[in-house]
């Protein structure tokens, strides 16, 4: 189908020269979800009958004249962790499963005003805390790329509907490398965005001092569409905040790249290495001038990344105690109060879950505080100054954004430790606040090879330009 | 074995989760897994380390400050949606199991 191959601005313009219309638009990706989710099964949910509706309002307000907004009438995914007024946000688990949304998250907000169609809510692992949807309590997302794959997560459902063309974009969130794994691993764009640039609000919380929405996508430009509509401050979020962008480059002679040498070492799949590598001395022979650096801290930002995230959690997911919403053991009078929250608890999270809880709970309990907790947070100050140093001499640091390609089903879901692996290039970027983009740079064996471009706090601006100029060589 | 099952109960307790037996002894392998490879962090000297609280306004290179917005009533038109998402409720009132024992007048 030709639409597939369109960029957001192509089918603005579509929609607007009546080529087609919303309606048609919307459901060729709804018979697309319809033909094939059942092999890749990315959506939780899916809005056949309101995703048409909204596109009949958005053709009325063209074929009326009204000026419309560039997202109008564009059909879009949402991870399950954000909230939909009046439809199901379930976070991939059983403690949520019946849980209706009563108020539309900010990003939502803005999107509905734009005029996007909502096509569905998408699979996760359960809360976001996984690296290959495979936590999620309702179902097992496949990589399009190869369904004997995982693709990625925790936004692993988001990353497989852009890939397998059953949305233009999707939303999705990122704690330590939740959006940008798995767009590495699907062959998406994913952006996670500064800390403090989208609002929170409306997202379940999982890490609050880390967790960001962003945009997933098919190219760069889309990408850059769909975050300066959700970015900015919002009242509703004391952490967001506007941010203005800057002077940023004009060719690839102007961009000066850090390369540090702590992602290139033993882990690695050599395949990966190679491709990174190999791109690196394209764009240094097309003008870019190319710096060796070192960021020392990078080897403790998973112990340190696992920490802190996991204590937030514990102190986040207190709130689901079977009295408020969610699932509920109230009902069984012989309980106490206490069995009633252990019941609930115990009965309503998945193993996964359980373990982030447990961890987090440790961690901050009387007599590990200062081992565990306050030394990571210690630690975390560490890789950020890192960061700080290298940015006084680059402008932009690029790695690769997975050690490795997408992995099997199963492979790593029975080893949390080698699945908290997953997110070592993706995790210090989050310890740092910093934003981070991953664009598809190859194929290894049909399966897709992600490069992250991370830039200073706030200069989403300057990745999405140096992000362009690199898609233009990689496409090449 | 940095957890024992003596550990993990304790823990479960704390965190308010009900664990399986099974679970329980699964539980404390998996978490000293876990914690011995998170040991790593103590090869560093963190002593003079300042922990930074203040992600965003360091990052803006802004002082820290209060964020604060009016305490003041706004209508919102969710209160009913929100009350139908309550598992057990009386009177328009969440219902919530009793915090006293009755029979000896404790926690």
């Amino acid at each position: 189908m030709e639409v597939f191959n369109l960029t957001i601005k192509q089918l603005h313009k579509k929609l607007l020269d009546k080529e087609i219309s919303a309606v048609e638009l919307t459901k060729v990706f709804l018979s697309q979800i319809d033909k094939i989710d059942k092999n890749i099964n990315a959506f939780l949910n899916v809005f056949n009958k309101s995703a048409v509706s909204q596109a009949e309002k958005i053709d009325k307000k063209i074929s009326q004249g009204e000026k419309v907004s560039l997202l109008a009438g564009i059909p879009m995914a949402l991870k399950d962790n954000i909230l939909l007024k009046g439809e199901k946000c379930t976070a991939a688990s059983k403690i949520l499963e019946n849980y209706i949304a009563p108020y539309d998250a900010t990003c939502v907000e803005k999107l509905k005003k734009a005029g996007t169609i909502f096509l569905g809510k998408t699979n996760l692992d359960e809360f976001a805390m996984g690296s290959s949807t495979e936590n999620s309590a309702f179902k097992i997302t496949h990589n399009p790329q190869n369904l004997e794959c995982v693709p990625g997560g925790s936004s692993g459902g988001s990353a497989a509907a852009v890939k397998a063309n059953e949305c233009v974009f999707s939303l999705g969130s990122d704690t330590g490398g939740s959006i940008r794994q798995p767009a590495a691993l699907c062959g998406t764009v994913g952006l996670k965005p500064t800390y403090g640039a989208v609002s929170r609000y409306g997202l379940v919380a999982f890490a609050s001092s880390l967790d960001q929405i962003g945009p997933l996508a098919k190219n760069v430009e889309d990408a850059e569409i769909v975050f300066n509509l959700i970015k900015g401050k919002d009242k509703k979020d004391s952490t967001s905040i506007d941010s203005k962008s800057g002077k940023s480059f004009s060719s690839l002679k102007d961009i000066k790249i850090g390369l540090p040498e702590e992602y290139f070492q033993e882990g690695i799949n050599p395949g990966v290495e190679k491709m990174i590598k190999d791109f690196i001395k394209k764009i240094e022979s097309q003008g870019s001038e190319v710096i060796e650096i070192s960021l020392p801290h990078t080897k403790y930002a998973i112990p340190c990344y696992f920490l802190v995230s996991s204590s937030e959690a514990s102190a986040n997911l207190s709130r689901y105690d079977g009295i408020k919403y969610g699932k509920s053991n109230m009902q069984e009078e012989e309980l106490n109060i206490i069995d009633t929250y252990l019941k609930t608890r115990g009965h309503g999270f998945g193993n996964e879950v359980k373990r982030r809880i447990m961890l987090g709970t440790y961690a901050l309990s009387s007599g590990y505080y200062d081992a565990y907790y306050l030394r990571a947070q210690k630690v975390r100050a560490l890789i950020k100054q890192d960061f700080e140093k290298a940015f006084e001499k680059v402008d932009i640091i690029l790695t690769p954004t997975s050690p490795f390609t997408a992995f099997k089903i199963g492979e790593k879901v029975e080893n949390s430790l080698s699945m908290y692996l997953a997110d070592v290039f993706t995790a210090p970027t989050s310890m740092a606040g910093l934003p981070a983009l991953s664009i598809p740079c190859g194929e290894i064996e049909n399966l897709p090879v992600g490069l992250q471009i991370i830039g200073k706090s706030f200069r989403e601006d300057e990745i999405f330009k140096a992000a362009s100029l690199f898609e233009k060589i990689i496409n090449d | 074995m940095i957890i024992d099952e003596k550990e993990v109960k304790h823990i479960a307790k704390l965190a308010r989760l009900y664990l399986e037996e099974k679970e329980i002894k699964k539980m404390g392998e998996e978490l000293s897994l876990i914690l011995d490879y998170f040991n790593s962090l103590k090869n560093l000297d963190v002593d003079n380390i300042k922990v930074d609280f203040d992600l965003i306004n360091k990052q803006k290179n802004l002082p820290l400050k209060e964020i604060t917005r009016k305490d003041i009533v706004i209508k919102g038109d969710n209160n009913e949606k929100i009350k139908e998402l309550i598992p057990e409720k009386q009177k328009g009132f969440v219902k919530v199991k009793s915090i006293l024992d009755k029979q000896n007048g404790s926690f």
